[in-house]
């Protein structure tokens, strides 16, 4: 598009009394740009005004007004370059001229005075002047072939089939696999079930049978058993699968990546591009290459991943002193429900009526932990539990020895409707040891409610131990992906698919592959159930997405993608190792592949590349860089004694919101800053710290978000990748004979607006310490 | 750009709530592609999660993932919400309803500025609900920095005096109408979210545990708003009689919760949110004892057990697993002595502490208030779903007690289940 710039300056909210209106207005007319001032751009007349400067031709807008955070809608201009050059909470609501005084009349004669807060007005201006000559509209993101909406479901347990009913009745095909002969799971293998409706208070009836029929009368739903998928290649929209016996050997298994050692040469060095891919593709012997793509696929548009849990296995002498492993009479929860599901309760060392059992629900030696991946499904089974037993015999008693009796919410009804039963014992207890006596065993139990230490007799001792995700050994999805077959990061969260998002609970760092069931929390089957609505609703929405052309969260609607200038790429591979989405594979020669739809528009390859070479329609190296550079940076050659000027580069998320905030408060921070949204600090190149250090500012800071194991990034890794990028540039700053404390990154949370003046004016004074940047005037 | 809409319904969806549910319903909807109305009753969205400090397990702020949420909306053409309103009617069957909605006047146009001049203006100050009546406002105000939409209210307790005068004549963008009436709207949707939320239990109703009667008792919701930077006391953790630094603090579990007198079940998250809220007491103050009274805690998840074990960890904290029976106040210090059975030992425990924290339970909103629609509601006033029919659902903590991520994760499949109903139509 031919632009045709217009440059408006509003001066209502405080702007005007505060700034020299007609003296900002200089900045773009110096340049030939139009510019335009109303006391109220978001009223009706400055409304009008705008349209009609659109209807005589402006098309690439800057409005000089409030935060693009608010009146999102008045300056909404469909067709139009928008740039909101936010001059009210940024700058004149964060510097009452109380603390930053105007110039007087006299003063403006002098020319060794200047107006900081001016400058800094003048100096957005200029910014978004060079920013807009260098973005260009988005357009959608179109997949060059017809994409897929069929939806995968791995796993044919109560929340595969549900995932799969759900997205079925909302009109989509589905195809659901299961690498058992029959459908059903655990769900299928169990006497009865805790309850998935109100009132919630008895064990109910498995259900998984009435839910495999309903499967079976949808017509729009595929069903494969006794097949798992061998790799997942492609992206959302045309994922392409393959699928295979369990336990059979192909070429289309998935590769994976060679383990860390071995991308090493003997000095330790990295090899190079096509020295590694010849390993990985010896390492990986018999498989194809990930970009290989299977002629025979089947081809999909997102999935849902319910894989489901196995059984706790103990270790070797794990539990050996609740006996387990020494009697055959101690059992797991999950062999009392085989044995429950096949028959009456018994003694599995004689056969004989088990009438006397105690559920033990924590190994707790020192503490009061219960069993791992047991979460708060062990007390509702060990209540199930109880049950079963007085079902089978009157006179049976069932003892449940508990640290905490875990059933929250509305599952609190079982827990008393069991308490009424005269024969079930329960009580606060720590087993501290099971032993052999005569034919049965005693249990003893300290800090119960029934005494300090007391004695129980028992045919048979069950141990509430966990449900294990699948994924804990086994990628199950197997996707082709350069950074590997499974989901990053899961050894935080002990082998589940999570993402530890409290708000957002569906983000996976795999983009249109939603995790649902218990391969995500320990889950009841009512839990499961609502768990696969919520994750067959966003794969639909990943899949009506790559059809707009645009991403999903937390960009959703973002039409942009990163463009890359591969002539220059060196193969490097950082922009596929460093994205959190693994949305880039590199081919045998090292060049990234990418995989748009795959993508979250966060930037992270952008600010990764050595090169510069990635970047996207509105938000590029360029248009940054250029912002950089039009930052007026003044010397000894304008004043005795000129201002510092400090870059801070800043995650749009959460530290921008809470610098409006700054504002909004009228708090103060030093008018000597320059600050500079990014979509995610991951996207802050390096090279932007050099353009501002050569140029004579003198220093920069970051500001994004915490990371960390509860890291709070909403790209995950962005402001950790920051941060390594940051402290490894000591080194280039050591060449340049500047001090590494020129550069620093801050972690800030949204609503630490009022530490915020304070983290920008101690590094703004830090700076003052180091003195001017030797560079200025250069 | 043509758009393929062969797999989409017909028909649009009305989330009623504008909380964290109700905007994870309305967003997860209208990303896939419908139409989505939000009717809130507060003058700003965000409902209940706006007032906590933190979120349990990783002590961040909740603005941050409603900030997400305000951008998706700022960016979604699909979405429109009403604030100020109230589901008055609702006729009709799934995929056809005609819902009657009350807008109620803000006495604030789009024109405001957000420059506060009317709130200086202003003389008469009124009770700040959004601070649970802890601190007093202004009658023209801003609920809270982060609110969205960002536009002040002006009360209609100030409506007809010479302050609400004095705001309209300061305000230079035209922004203050104080002819703003009640209006009705209708609305025809082909499905109904009810994310109506929570309300704390009222803990002037458990005789025992003295609150309203001794001022150095609150509730955990007080706590938060306590606690939070925008809050009465800026975030400091004080003794509401003496704003005193607190030395010590006992938090009182299941108050009003597991108890058949008040609430038969259990709330799910105040066990984390009182751990969560030690670790507010023990940030600020590092010799502080905090002092726990639980009948069992529950943990439920990974992270949430890894959460307890670091809690367990501080020394200054100790657990006690006893009911709380009684509380009483020393007239001097003013100081509070709680009462407990050793749930183990049967020994009586009396703790004297400087504060104490009661965790009252969720009370889902229709229980108090049922709303205008054919629904059907457990004893305790929980919707309770039919998903055969379709149509109108229960979400979030209407539905059940629940955290913040399970209502997310309520809330989008519940997204879905809308969905279906009308692409059934």
């Amino acid at each position: 598009m031919d632009k045709k710039y217009g440059v408006y300056i509003c001066t209502g909210c405080g702007i005007g009394e505060s700034l020299d209106i007609p003296k900002l207005c200089d900045v773009p007319e110096e340049e030939g740009l139009t510019c335009k001032t109303h006391g109220q751009f978001c009223g009706k007349e400055g409304l009008e005004m705008l349209k009609q400067e659109i209807d005589g031709g402006v098309n690439t807008l800057m409005i000089a007004a409030c935060s693009p955070r608010v009146n999102y809608d008045t300056f909404d201009f469909p067709g139009c370059i928008v740039d909101r050059v936010n001059i009210r909470e940024q700058v004149v609501w964060s510097h009452p001229r109380d603390k930053f005084p105007a110039l007087t009349e006299e003063e403006k004669e002098d020319e060794e005075k200047f107006d900081r807060v001016q400058m800094m007005a003048e100096d957005y201006l200029r910014m978004s002047m060079a920013k807009t000559e260098r973005i260009i509209l988005p357009e959608p993101y179109k997949l060059e072939e017809e994409m897929s909406k069929k939806i995968l479901v791995i796993g044919g347990g109560v929340t595969g089939i549900t995932a799969a009913m759900d997205a079925a009745k909302a009109g989509y095909e589905v195809t659901l696999v299961e690498k058992e002969e029959k459908l059903g799971g655990y769900a299928a293998k169990m006497r009865k079930q805790i309850p998935v409706d109100e009132p919630y208070e008895k064990p109910i009836e498995p259900i998984i049978g009435g839910l495999i029929d309903e499967l079976n009368g949808l017509s729009n739903v595929t069903v494969k058993t006794g097949a798992v998928v061998a790799r997942l290649a492609g992206q959302p929209g045309e994922f392409f699968v393959t699928f295979k016996k369990p336990g059979e050997k192909i070429e289309f298994d998935v590769p994976y990546p060679l383990p860390e050692e071995m991308t090493l040469d003997e000095s330790g060095n990295e090899l190079d591009a096509e020295t590694l891919h010849q390993k990985f593709m010896e390492y990986n012997e018999g498989r194809k290459d990930i970009l290989t793509i299977d002629p025979n696929a089947e081809k999909f548009g997102a999935v849902v991943l319910a894989a489901g849990w196995k059984p706790y296995k103990p270790k070797e002498g794990e539990f050996a002193h609740l006996g387990f492993g020494e009697s055959p009479d101690v059992i797991t929860n999950y062999q009392f429900e085989e044995m429950a599901a096949a028959g009456k309760i018994t003694r599995p060392s004689d056969g004989k009526a088990a009438k006397s059992v105690v559920f033990v629900q924590s190994p707790g030696k020192e503490d009061d932990a219960d069993f791992s991946y047991s979460g708060s499904t062990a007390s509702l089974v060990a209540l199930k539990h109880a049950t079963y037993l007085r079902e089978d015999y009157d006179d049976a008693k069932a003892y449940i020895f508990y640290q905490h009796m875990r059933t929250p919410g509305l599952s609190e009804n079982f827990y008393k409707s069991v308490q009424q039963d005269t024969g079930i014992f329960l009580s606060k207890g720590r087993v501290s040891a099971v032993s052999k006596n005569g034919d049965g065993l005693t249990v003893e139990a300290e800090d119960t409610l029934l005494g300090e230490k007391i004695g129980v007799k028992a045919d048979l001792v069950v141990l509430g131990t966990g449900m294990v995700p699948a994924t804990k050994d086994d990628p199950v999805v197997n996707m082709a992906y350069r950074q590997g077959p499974g989901f990053r990061d899961i050894d935080l969260f002990n082998g589940y698919v999570d993402s530890n998002f409290i708000c957002f609970p569906y983000e996976t760092q795999r983009t249109g592959i939603y995790a649902a069931g218990t391969i995500r929390r320990n889950m009841t089957m009512g839990e499961c159930m609502e768990d696969a609505a919520g994750a067959a609703l966003k794969t639909i929405q990943s899949l009506e997405s790559v059809n707009r052309g645009v991403s999903v969260h937390p960009r959703s609607g973002d039409m942009t993608f990163p463009d890359f200038f591969f002539q220059r790429c060196t193969q490097c591979k950082r922009c596929t190792q460093e994205c959190p989405f693994g949305a880039l594979d590199d081919d045998a020669k090292g060049t990234p592949k990418p995989n748009p739809t795959r993508c979250r528009r966060c930037g992270t390859c952008m600010g990764a590349c050595p090169e510069r070479i990635i970047g996207f329609a509105d938000y590029s190296i360029d248009s940054i860089g250029s912002m950089v550079k039009a930052v007026k940076v003044p010397s000894e050659d304008d004043y005795t004694e000129p201002p510092f000027r400090v870059l801070g580069i800043v995650c749009e998320n959460d530290a921008y919101p809470a610098l409006d905030i700054v504002g909004l408060n009228k708090g103060a921070f030093s008018a000597d800053v320059r600050l500079i949204p990014v979509r995610c600090l991951g996207s802050m190149n390096v090279i932007w710290i050099k353009d501002a250090l050569s140029q004579g500012m003198d220093g920069v800071f970051l500001l994004g978000c915490k990371h960390g194991d509860d890291y709070q990034c909403h790209f995950v890794k962005g402001s950790e990748l920051a941060d390594i990028r940051v402290k490894k540039i000591g080194d280039a700053l050591a060449s340049l004979a500047l001090e590494q404390e020129r550069v620093a990154q801050f972690e800030v949370a949204i609503d630490d607006y009022d530490k915020l003046p304070k983290i920008i004016n101690d590094f703004v004074e830090s700076i003052e310490a180091l003195g001017p940047n030797p560079f200025k005037g250069f | 750009m043509t758009e393929s809409t062969q797999a989409l319904g017909n028909g649009t969806i009305l989330v009623v709530g504008g909380g964290i549910g109700g905007l994870t319903t309305a967003l997860e909807a209208a990303e896939v592609g419908y139409e989505v109305f939000i009717v809130e009753k507060n003058p700003y969205l965000g409902g209940r999660v706006a007032q906590l400090n933190q979120y349990f397990p990783k002590l961040c702020p909740p603005t941050c993932g409603l900030e997400i949420n305000f951008k998706r909306i700022k960016n979604n053409p699909r979405i429109h919400f009403f604030t100020l309103a109230e589901v008055e009617k609702v006729s009709g069957s799934p995929g056809s309803y005609d819902v009657t909605v009350r807008l109620n006047p803000r006495y604030v146009n789009e024109n405001c500025t957000c420059c506060d001049e009317c709130a200086k203006a202003c003389k008469m100050e009124i009770t700040d609900e959004f601070n649970l009546g802890m601190s007093r406002q202004k009658g023209a105000y801003l609920p809270h920095e982060m609110s969205f939409p960002s536009r002040y209210v002006i009360s209609p307790q100030i409506i007809g005096t010479e302050d609400a005068q004095r705001c309209k004549d300061v305000c230079k963008y035209d922004a203050v109408d104080l002819d703003m009436e009640t209006k009705t709207m209708d609305l025809q949707v082909g499905a109904i979210v009810w994310s109506t939320g929570w309300v704390p239990y009222d803990a002037g109703r458990i005789d025992n545990l003295g609150f309203g009667r001794y001022p150095n008792i609150i509730t955990n919701m007080m706590m938060e708003r306590m606690a939070a930077p925008n809050g009465p006391t800026e975030g400091k953790v004080l003794r509401p009689s003496d704003d005193k630094a607190p030395e010590s603090v006992a938090f009182v579990q299941c108050a009003g919760s597991r108890d058949e007198n008040h609430l038969p079940y259990c709330s799910y998250i105040c066990c984390m949110a009182s751990l969560k809220q030690a670790t507010y007491v023990r940030e600020r103050y590092p010799d502080a004892k905090i002092y726990i009274f639980y009948i069992d805690l529950r943990a439920p998840g990974l992270k949430y057990e890894q959460f307890y074990q670091k809690i367990k960890e501080d020394k200054n904290v100790f657990f006690i697993k006893g009911k709380v029976a009684e509380v009483s106040e020393d007239p001097d210090s003013k100081g509070i002595t709680v009462t407990a059975e050793n749930a183990m030992t049967g020994e009586k425990i009396h703790q004297t502490v400087d504060m104490v924290v009661l965790a009252t339970g969720m009370q889902p909103s229709a229980a108090t208030a049922k709303l205008p629609a054919d629904l059907t509601y457990n004893a305790d006033g929980f919707i309770v779903n039919d998903f055969k029919k379709g149509g109108m659902f229960g979400a979030g903590c209407a539905n059940r007690p629940a955290d913040v991520m399970s209502s997310n994760q309520n809330a989008t499949g519940m997204a879905l289940k809308a969905i279906q109903t009308l692409v059934k139509r």
